[in-house]
């Protein structure tokens, strides 16, 4: 335990002085750091899922909060948190099938324990996200929060049931049965990570599918996925154009031409202010995000919106490209103040450019000048025309979906509620 | 000098192009069994005499002679209005036969003493200081130069002499004329600017024609009638640079020696695209030398080239001035009217500016109402009287377009600017400054949010001198725009010009901000003069537009090392810095004018029922 603490207190410091950048690094790091805590934790005889996923929770509450912005540290602790309660759930639908066969050939169980098996089962059936069934519905089912308690309670039930009748079994089933969802979680854990590191090779793949010959694609600012977009597409002998806005005040824009260019492609650097100017003659606009939040809208980096708007009014697609690690179950509010972050005002002004021709002896106290730099723009659901994920194009419309898939409704907030 | 001729046979169709009354029909009955090559008359009148510089280098007329016969294209009328002018220009000839040879060689690259003195001096490349550290040299330099200057136009008219005559050849002139051509390839195959065999082989051919061409001229300028108002305002179409042809011949005669910059952007190949600076040490250098083009002129011009004059009133109000000196400089020729050989020596300096930078909408029609104002002057009027009278006129024309409506656009802007208002603009208007400025004065409690972008960050000028009156200040760039949007009411923008569909044409990123604000559902407001608006109309930033200097681009600011240092020498790489865009009507809430708030929809009356005044009264 002493170990894990003095990792995440390194990450945390980390993240707060936002020495981390770009979402991909973030949710790799935090993937691995999790893993780390997972695998040095020590769980208790009794509700071993319960106790990782608290453990799991207090770090979480802590990652979040050293960065509130990158949101991607959420997701991660949000899959992982999912990822818990999935192996869990199959292991205890192993266990109780096992048992509830046993039961019925010892004929000597409590009366109860079918009864709940079932329940912990339909659960299951539930926390998984199969397809339902008529079945399922019909049955008579806990309410879905508190499906994986139940069925942590079933197995904490059926276990200790077990050990009634057979006291042989008991330690050495417990012993792999804990080694077992450790195990079974770092896989998945591993897998997660493996995910995250390939979504560029998987998003590129599609990239035929997108571009074709002599189209002109505009994009602004620098993002790893859309070098390896451009790059896949050209690959694949497509002829194309990039138009590259230059992404003020980072200029980021300059190194991604020289990236594109060093690629051999046709590359031209425009200023932001000519992307309106230019837009008339682009086919497409592939830009990176920065996250993507549960309404299919995008906190991007900055300067995003205005190049959204512009191809809304040419009508010209606007295409994102975000790993899955990206896409946040939130439903934003005022996304533009409350997700954003305002840079240093020295990327825009020297410090005491302006000092000369200031008066700081009179006045009334308050600056004159302020500078504002924001880090991100918000670019809502109706100026997205397309995401592309490593697991295809979706629409805007779907994402809501998307997030049923990759977490449990019960980890959508990760602030601990104070207990009373 | 003389192979020109062939391409000379202008017939008065061609004089059209400027901005001149027909000539006389009679006259063309005279000039009829030339019948002038009628197929090159489309091209030539398709042409802006404002576009196109005119030929003043001796390597031009040499190169000429070489190349295809081109078709009469683009002499503005400096040549073909010079008729009548060269029994001055032969006694000028004549009577300095010696100095003018030598005075030639410093032109011609063999540095005089002047001018190797220039380039010790050039050193620090800002051309104003320039100039003005030449100090008492520089006054007799001047002086040394108009004189210069005038054994120049004599010259240039002694050429154009051989022009009107090609319309009624003799069977000698033919001779006379073939024998120069002759010459004239000869020379042309030496390299570089031997202009002294040419001049002999002009000087050969004026002397027999001599009598035949006196009475045609004499002619000619007889019956001209006094100018007439002009009917055909339309402005001719700008200059394609893609087209090669064109883009050669105006090159051959261009003062400004542009090299032509590398990785340009395809898309832009219809305009001017140059390497930036290196010209500038140039044509500083050659300063003395120069001939046809008037020293204030030669000035304003490379404070243009080198940025000093940036904003389009600015640009407009210097670049009149320095035609007020050439008109105050100006003797008319003897045998020459004033009103067209002014105008032809306003239109060598428009051309001369033109290369410099390409002129503003608001320059363009500036220009146009000076033009109509010198083709009214009456041959009644005498050479003081209408000097004087075109220079009040300039003058009222600065106070009343641009001072006066400037004070009465701000009387109406700023009746819009409410206690409490977030005031949005962008980049550096002089005119949104005045508003800003005025409105503080009337202690109206506002805010101002100054977005800035690059490539000029025009908007830090503005910000300072507002900072400096104690106006509370925002100050973000073009990307934060939608950030700070939700807490402003109202955008005001400035403009270089609008055009008759209601799209305003503007510094770059104008458009960005009032689509941004539509988007917001915030007023936009649009400050211009009148005398900015403009009959053309554009959908689009690409057709009509500027490029300014890439390495701008490449270079960002505070930054030691950029990664893109070495774009030049990545052919794939192309770095586009546009200096307009055009912001559609339906961004646009109101126009303010002096004339008052109107919507854009409005623009096109202004046009007709304002515009029209200044030009044809």
């Amino acid at each position: 335990m002493p170990d894990t603490h003095a990792l995440v207190s390194d990450f945390l410091n980390k993240l707060k002085k936002r020495k981390i950048e770009g979402s991909k690094a973030t949710a790799k790091l935090t993937a691995e750091l999790l893993r780390s805590v997972i695998s040095q934790q020590r769980l208790p005889n009794t509700n071993q899922a319960g106790a990782l996923i608290h453990a799991i929770k207090a770090i979480g509450d802590q990652l979040t909060a050293a960065n509130p912005v990158e949101v991607a540290v959420g997701n991660i602790v949000r899959r992982v948190l999912h990822i818990i309660r999935e192996e869990d759930v199959s292991l205890t639908t192993a266990s109780i099938g096992g048992l509830s066969l046993q039961g019925l050939s010892d004929d000597d169980d409590d009366d109860d324990n079918p009864l709940v098996s079932a329940a912990a089962a339909a659960a299951a059936a539930r926390t998984t996200l199969r397809p339902p069934s008529l079945q399922t519905l019909l049955e008579d089912i806990p309410p879905h929060s508190a499906a994986a308690s139940a069925a942590a309670a079933a197995l904490h039930h059926s276990s200790s049931s077990a050990g009634d009748s057979e006291d042989k079994t008991k330690s050495t089933d417990k012993n792999s049965r804990s080694r077992k969802l450790k195990h079974n979680v770092i896989e998945a854990v591993n897998e997660l990570i493996q995910d995250i590191a390939t979504c560029h090779e998987l998003i590129a793949e599609q990239a035929v599918e997108h571009i074709h010959h002599n189209e002109v694609i505009l994009t602004l600012g620098s993002s790893g996925t859309v070098i390896e977009f451009l790059c896949a597409a050209k690959e694949k002998k497509r002829s194309f154009r990039v138009f590259v806005a230059e992404g003020a005040p980072r200029y980021q824009g300059h190194t991604l031409a020289k990236e594109l260019v060093a690629r051999g492609l046709q590359t031209t650097v425009i200023t932001d202010s000519a992307v309106f100017a230019m837009i008339s003659r682009v086919n497409m606009v592939i830009v990176g995000a920065h996250a993507v939040m549960a309404n299919g809208g995008v906190i991007a980096p900055v300067g995003l919106n205005m190049v959204a708007l512009a191809a809304q009014r040419h009508a010209v697609p606007f295409v994102v490209l975000a790993g899955i690690h990206k896409l946040c179950p939130l439903y934003p509010h005022n996304p533009e103040v409350l997700l954003n972050e305002l840079k240093s005002p020295s990327e825009l002004l020297d410090f005491g450019e302006m000092s000369d021709c200031m008066d700081f002896g009179t006045g009334t106290g308050s600056p004159l000048l302020h500078v504002v730099n924001p880090a991100f723009d918000y670019v809502p659901p109706k100026l997205v025309s397309l995401f592309i994920t490593d697991t295809g194009g979706h629409n805007p419309s779907y994402m809501y979906r998307l997030i049923a898939d990759y977490y449990s409704a019960d980890d959508l907030v990760l602030q601990q509620r104070p207990t009373s | 000098m003389d192979p020109r001729r062939p391409s000379r046979v202008i017939d008065p169709k061609v004089r059209k192009v400027g901005f001149f009354t027909p000539g006389p029909p009679p006259e063309r009955t005279q000039s009829g069994p030339a019948a002038t090559t009628p197929a090159q008359s489309p091209i030539s009148n398709s042409l802006s005499p404002v576009m196109i510089p005119p030929p003043r280098h001796a390597s031009d007329n040499l190169s000429r002679a070489v190349g295809v016969p081109v078709p009469t294209l683009a002499h503005p009328p400096v040549d073909s209005l010079q008729v009548g002018s060269y029994t001055l220009s032969d006694s000028v000839f004549t009577a300095s036969p010696t100095r003018s040879p030598s005075s030639r060689i410093g032109i011609d690259g063999e540095f005089s003493e002047d001018s190797a003195n220039w380039m010790k001096k050039d050193g620090s490349g800002r051309l104003p200081a320039v100039v003005t550290t030449g100090g008492t040299d520089l006054k007799q330099a001047i002086e040394a130069l108009n004189d210069d200057n005038s054994g120049d136009v004599g010259e240039g008219a002694s050429q154009k002499n051989s022009k009107p005559l090609k319309a009624k050849t003799t069977k000698a002139e033919r001779r006379a004329l073939q024998e120069a051509q002759r010459a004239a390839k000869a020379s042309a195959k030496a390299p570089a600017q031997t202009s002294k065999p040419v001049k002999q082989a002009n000087q050969k051919k004026d002397v027999p024609q001599l009598a035949s061409s006196s009475v045609v001229h004499e002619k000619k300028g007889g019956d001209k009638p006094p100018e007439k108002d002009r009917k055909k305002d339309m402005p001719p179409p700008r200059m394609q640079f893609d087209d090669k042809n064109r883009v050669e011949k105006a090159k051959k005669r261009s003062v400004v020696k542009q090299t032509e910059a590398r990785n340009r952007v395809e898309l832009f190949r219809h305009l001017p695209q140059y390497e930036r600076g290196n010209q500038l040490s140039d044509l500083g250098s050659s300063f003395f030398q120069i001939d046809d083009v008037h020293p204030t002129v030669y000035k304003v011009g490379l404070q243009f080239l080198a940025g000093d004059i940036m904003w389009s009133n600015t640009r407009c109000i210097a670049m009149l001035q320095a035609f007020q000196k050439v008109i105050e400089d100006y003797s008319t020729p003897p045998e020459k009217t004033l009103a067209r050989d002014l105008t032809a020596k306003i239109n060598t300096s428009v051309s001369f500016l033109n290369e410099c930078r390409p002129l503003s909408i608001s320059m363009g029609n500036a220009i146009r109402f000076l033009k109509a104002r010198i083709a009214k002057i009456t041959l009644a009027q005498t050479e003081p009287e209408a000097k004087t009278s075109l220079c009040t006129e300039i003058d009222d024309y600065i106070k009343a377009k641009i001072v006066l409506a400037d004070k009465q656009i701000v009387i109406h802007a700023v009746t819009k600017i409410c206690d409490g208002d977030v005031i949005l603009t962008y980049g550096s208007s002089s005119l949104i400054k005045m508003i800003l400025l005025h409105a503080h004065e009337l202690r109206r409690q506002f805010r101002v949010v100054i977005v800035d972008s690059r490539p000029n960050l025009e908007g830090r000028q503005l910000l300072r001198k507002l900072v400096e009156k104690g106006l509370s200040c925002t100050y973000t760039h073009i990307n934060g725009v939608s950030y700070i949007m939700p807490e402003v009411t109202k955008i005001f923008l400035g403009a270089a010009s609008v055009l008759s569909n209601g799209t305003v044409y503007s510094t770059i990123g104008t458009a960005c901000v009032a689509m941004v604000g539509h988007a917001y559902h915030v007023p936009v407001l649009v400050c211009c003069e009148s005398y900015k608006f403009h009959e053309r109309v554009q959908l689009d930033s690409i057709c009509s537009n500027e490029l300014g200097d890439p390495n701008v681009i490449a270079k960002v600011p505070g930054r030691k090392k950029n990664c893109l240092d070495d774009w030049a020498s990545k052919e794939n790489l192309q770095l586009l810095n546009l200096a307009y865009d055009v912001t559609p009507a339906d961004y646009v809430s109101t126009i303010v004018t002096e004339y008052g708030l109107i919507p854009p929809t409005s623009v096109p009356v202004i046009v007709r029922e304002y515009g029209r005044e200044h030009i044809l009264i």
